[in-house]
């Protein structure tokens, strides 16, 4: 029977055939803490008796979710992973460097066809590099960390066949926003999803980050795209040695689902508060006044995200009722995008510029909003509370809606710009 | 293990368990447990006693991956959570830590029923409503970890995952 990319990368990393259901305990080849749920885990590995990390070259810490920090309780946390990380020589990356998982993925730690486990739920995002990415809590990652396997259970997998042309104004944020409508919060609980069809074939890389990082967001536990030429030319221009053969689904796989989008004819829609599947079309909330923007995260904080704000921001200003964060997901988009003139023109616009990080998205720091204040954000989340204060509420949309309703101070369609 | 319900509805999010602002400055879930779904109802905590059982719809701990969730309804003195189903890395962390989860019906439960569960067999009954609920018995690999209280002590005595596979 053929097999689906999930069950083949099972497969080689329990070396024997696997499929959906199984129960396998698998050899990971990467692995990736943060900041928020790192000195957990370091303190879970020591309690396991971790006296040496099964590969320093396969494990990273990153501090992302609360930097620059805000209190010497933080720096200490900071601290607690820097001396471990110098310890066990493994590879830390620094406050300002960027997002976990863009970081992962730009530094090269990320073949396809490979299994990484991270502290983070977003950690989904790399099944768009044809890996299979997957988020874990503290304990699980101290386990990995000392063992270099972990348990899992073989998912099934749902797959999205996407149809359809692009269409100006529509992005992929919305897309997958329509997805999440149709599939709901707990829709892929357990599984993976697989996104194919001529919609997706003709994606750009940055748009496929943000299909696989919303992935979570229905419950999956990775969300996978073949590799194609696109994803090699990504590789390419990132100066990254393909180790690995990349995975293809088999014609005869079996999927627990299939679900036929025409991607032609979603139009920008918005994920209402307060959860990420009450998602309806722009044009239900236009208008709603905005205090704040966000721009940014691991969903969409990279070039082409801000390439599209930027196209809708130059040469004019912010509404002077709403105040507009970005954040680019690492010091490589932030200083493609100063080289291009972006962010200058942006803060001529009247934006505030954060360092490369999780900025406000997870309500730590960075830009808490006010009791009774409407956020816009480009993030994933929109629970209440999310950004830090529960008075608050929070709207997702694409980088181009985001960008259009801070110019005019209220939800903005951004065809009316184009 | 025996406990009275507090029954919660559907896709309670990690944000609603434990905010990110509150487990920002420390990991100590015994610090933070005051916080526990202070977003959803700043009056549950406050009656929550040693031993209760948190009864939810679908997809609980849906969100984050944050381990402090689990670590907090444990702290809280929550014996056990009983759902239609959980968030996948939330199940995960809550066998690792010891916390027993459950997947059943739930809709006949409410609020303040008496449950005995017997987590190994997928047990629970309803002492208030004398009804028995068959729940999904957790396969041979989780109940070894559970059986040595979490993944911490289960690795701590074998070095390496040598569980059964079913």
């Amino acid at each position: 029977m053929g097999k689906t990319i999930a069950e083949k990368i099972f497969s080689t990393h329990c070396k024997k055939d696997v499929y959906a259901n199984d129960l396998v305990i698998a050899e990971i080849d990467y692995i990736m803490a943060h900041d928020g749920n790192g000195p957990l885990a370091i303190d879970i590995f020591r309690k396991m008796g971790g006296e040496k990390v099964f590969d320093p070259g396969k494990v990273a810490f990153v501090l992302d979710h609360y930097v620059p920090s805000p209190n010497e309780n933080v720096t200490r946390i900071h601290d607690t992973i820097r001396n471990f990380a110098k310890e066990h020589n493994c590879q830390l990356y620094e406050v300002g460097e960027g997002i976990c998982h863009q970081i992962m993925m730009e530094k090269g730690n990320i073949q396809p066809g490979g299994l990484i486990v991270g502290s983070d739920s977003h950690t989904c995002t790399y099944g768009a590099l044809n890996a299979f990415g997957t988020g874990t809590g503290s304990t699980d990652f101290a386990a990995a960390m000392l063992t270099g396997k972990l348990w899992f259970k073989v998912p099934e997998t749902v797959l999205i066949n996407l149809s359809g042309k692009p269409v100006p104004g529509v992005y992929a944020k919305d897309v997958i926003l329509y997805i999440a409508s149709l599939v709901k919060a707990d829709g892929a609980t357990y599984q993976a999803m697989e996104f194919t069809g001529d919609y997706v074939t003709a994606m750009n890389m940055d748009g496929r980050f943000t299909f696989s990082n919303m992935a979570v967001e229905m419950g999956a536990k990775a969300g996978l795209f073949e590799f194609d030429d696109y994803t090699r030319d990504w590789f390419e221009r990132h100066g990254i040695n393909l180790e690995n053969e990349p995975v293809k689904s088999d014609g005869d796989a079996g999927y627990s689902l299939m679900i036929q989008v025409n991607a032609g004819e979603v139009v920008p829609m918005i994920a209402k508060p307060h959860t990420v599947d009450n998602v309806s079309p722009i044009t239900d909330v236009l208008d709603t006044p905005i205090n704040q923007a966000y721009l940014g995260t691991c969903t969409n904080g990279r070039f082409s995200d801000l390439e599209i704000a930027h196209r809708i921001l130059k040469g004019k200003k912010i509404h002077k009722n709403t105040r507009m964060f970005v954040a680019p997901a690492s010091r490589k988009v932030y200083l493609e995008a100063i080289k291009v003139g972006i962010i200058e023109d942006m803060v001529e616009a009247g934006a505030i510029i954060i360092p490369p990080g999780c900025g406000c998205c997870v309500g730590a720091c960075n830009g808490i909003p006010g009791d009774g204040e409407k956020v816009i954000s480009t993030a994933n989340r929109n629970f209440k509370g999310r950004m830090g204060n529960s008075k608050a509420e929070i709207y997702l949309a694409s980088p181009a809606t985001v960008a259009a309703s801070a110019l005019f101070g209220r939800i903005t369609d951004p065809r009316t710009l184009l | 293990m025996k406990g009275r319900v507090h029954k919660l509805g559907d896709d309670i999010n990690t944000d609603y368990i434990i905010a990110g602002k509150n487990k920002r400055d420390t990991y100590d879930p015994q610090v933070i447990a005051k916080h526990l779904f202070e977003d959803l109802d700043p009056t549950l905590y406050p009656r929550i006693k040693k031993g209760d059982i948190i009864v939810a719809g679908k997809n609980f701990g849906c969100g984050s991956s944050r381990e402090a969730a689990p670590s907090v309804i444990q702290a809280a003195g929550i014996s056990a959570i009983i759902a239609k189903s959980f968030g996948r890395i939330f199940f995960r962390n809550a066998i690792n830590i010891g916390l027993p989860v459950l997947e059943c019906d739930t809709s006949g439960i409410e609020d303040g029923d008496e449950l005995e569960v017997d987590f190994s067999k997928g047990v629970i009954i309803n002492h208030r409503k004398r009804t028995t609920l068959p729940a999904k018995k957790p396969p041979q690999a989780i109940l070894s970890i559970f059986r040595e209280g979490g993944l911490v002590n289960y690795l701590r005595n074998h070095k390496q995952f040598e569980f059964e596979l079913e």
